[in-house]
């Protein structure tokens, strides 16, 4: 079964250039039978990130990509509090370069306002929107949005495609919190291999709405699979989540991308 | 065709927050045999909240026995918070006949100082009990708010090891927090083992043979809270040869139970 995985990053292997820290993520995605990877964020990360930290972390994810177009994909990681920045990255990194989406973290909740030329601009750009989310009981970051700040995101802008990073970490309730949106995907990565998972996922949303993501290297390849194959769901359903789902949400920018799968 | 698995992190009875596939002995007895398990080490979700501990384990043993097909080992709860917790040992040791014991310290509100913690491990360890103590059962951020369960301090462990002649103690569910020297103080303290069940990153296993030696490190999955293709699949992310592997299969585990009452 063909797997891409939504959700990779440059921490979390060893390495002293994004070119070594890229070779070790697909070395174990080899292993794992991974055929292609979407890269977001850069070699060090920061909650508020300046313009010039967004520009330095999309440029080791542009220098990771560029020996493994073949098989890895870029999201530009952008900042709502720094709008024009952003604007620019995504000038820069989507519609100038070989980027396929938009990586939004925790610097501002997404049910702001703020957010919204971005998402609008990344719709224009066919971009894929990939949001961060988690529901924690220790208590949010400041700007950390939860999967109902993401849910107020996509009633706004209800014609563009996005991603409820995490499924909201507390996923009973991430799951919940965006099964009224249709546009909304849920990323399964990041989160412990809690049986049931992806059993509710496909239960409230249907097997189209959920993408396997991994979240790696923080996270295992294994452990993130195991949602997806150890789940008691129909064959033609993991089929979908492994990879389908995700080839349709990147099909757009990839036809105007002129990129051939 | 691959050496057989000794699980040493199964549980049965129901999750107090969640039915999970697998909640029924019999039906967690399959799904363990269908993965290639052929012993498992199975403590009881009800130790963990539950007063009548006695009444757990007595549970534990028959449905080990009677609906476990031959697979399952029974590893009883104690609780030194508890009157007279010393019968429930003694219960374990000579009445079930049990290889071990399991303890939940953050679940049962003791720390890893306490005399009473201490004197447990050396009845066990003068009974040839081996001791699995969890750390964790779940992400502390998914926990349900009205059953917040604190961290458990591990750090005087490597302490507690040292003054404990005979101890032979497994470590479950530690592995998201306890890494580096934190670990292998514990580890070197004397005969400590850790199961990869909550073992995260890309090619996990391999990197944990790098902080503590192979021959500490058991297969451990979870299940039935965890998907048991987590554990399965880690073994596949990191490059280890077939005799690295078929150690932390099978024979650790094996080497480490023969030596039980």
């Amino acid at each position: 079964m063909e797997v891409w995985d939504l959700h990779c990053h440059l921490s979390g292997v060893p390495g002293r250039t994004p070119d070594e820290r890229m070779a070790r993520l697909i070395e174990h995605a080899d292993r794992m039978g991974i055929a292609r990877l979407c890269v977001f964020m850069g070699m060090e990360w920061s909650y508020d990130p300046s313009p010039e930290d967004l520009r330095r972390q999309n440029d080791d994810v542009l220098q990771a990509l560029s020996h493994w177009h073949h098989r890895a994909f870029g999201f530009a990681y952008v900042s709502p509090r720094h709008l024009e920045a952003s604007l620019d990255e995504l000038k820069r990194c989507v519609r100038d370069g070989p980027m396929v989406g938009v990586k939004l973290w925790v610097a501002q909740r997404c049910s702001d306002r703020s957010v919204d030329p971005i998402v609008e601009r990344a719709a224009e750009l066919k971009a894929l929107v990939f949001q961060h989310t988690w529901l924690k009981v220790t208590g949010n970051l400041p700007g950390e949005s939860t999967p109902m700040d993401l849910a107020d995101l996509a009633a706004r802008h209800p014609g563009a495609p996005i991603v409820c990073g995490h499924t909201g970490g507390d996923w009973e309730v991430g799951v919940r919190a965006g099964r009224a949106h249709r546009s909304v995907s849920v990323d399964l990565g990041g989160g412990d291999p809690t049986a049931g998972f992806t059993e509710m996922a496909v239960r409230e949303l249907g097997a189209d709405r959920v993408v396997f993501g991994s979240d790696a290297g923080g996270r295992s390849f294994a452990s993130q699979l195991a949602k997806v194959l150890g789940a008691a769901i129909p064959e033609d359903a993991k089929r979908r989540i492994l990879s389908e789902n995700l080839k349709g949400l990147l099909g757009p920018i990839l036809s105007a991308k002129g990129v051939r799968l | 065709m691959s050496a057989p698995i000794v699980d040493v992190n199964v549980n049965l009875s129901r999750w107090p927050l969640r039915r999970l596939r697998g909640d029924e002995t019999a039906e967690l007895a399959a799904m363990l045999r269908a993965a290639g398990v052929a012993e498992a080490w199975a403590g009881s979700f009800d130790g963990l909240l539950h007063k009548d501990i006695a009444g757990v384990n007595a549970r534990l043993a028959a449905e080990c026995r009677e609906r476990g097909g031959g697979l399952l080992v029974p590893f009883g709860s104690v609780n030194p918070a508890l009157p007279d917790w010393e019968e429930d040992l003694r219960r374990c040791a000579e009445e079930h006949r049990m290889a071990g014991i399991r303890l939940h310290p953050a679940y049962h509100g003791y720390k890893l100082e306490d005399p009473a913690f201490l004197k447990l491990l050396t009845l066990a360890a003068e009974r040839r009990l081996v001791v699995e103590l969890a750390l964790a059962m779940e992400d502390e951020r998914m926990m349900h708010p009205l059953l917040r369960v604190p961290a458990v301090d591990a750090a005087p462990l490597a302490a507690a090891v040292k003054e404990t002649p005979g101890l032979r103690l497994v470590l479950l569910n530690a592995l998201k927090g306890l890494r580096g020297e934190a670990l292998a103080r514990i580890v070197e303290a004397g005969e400590v083992y850790v199961e990869i069940s909550m073992l995260e990153g890309a090619g996990c296993v391999g990197s944990l043979l790098k902080e503590v030696p192979a021959s500490r490190v058991l297969f451990g999955s979870h299940a039935p809270l965890f998907y048991i293709e987590s554990a399965l699949l880690k073994l596949k992310e990191s490059p280890l040869g077939e005799a690295e592997l078929r150690a932390i299969r099978e024979e650790h585990a094996r080497r480490l139970s023969r030596r039980s009452p």
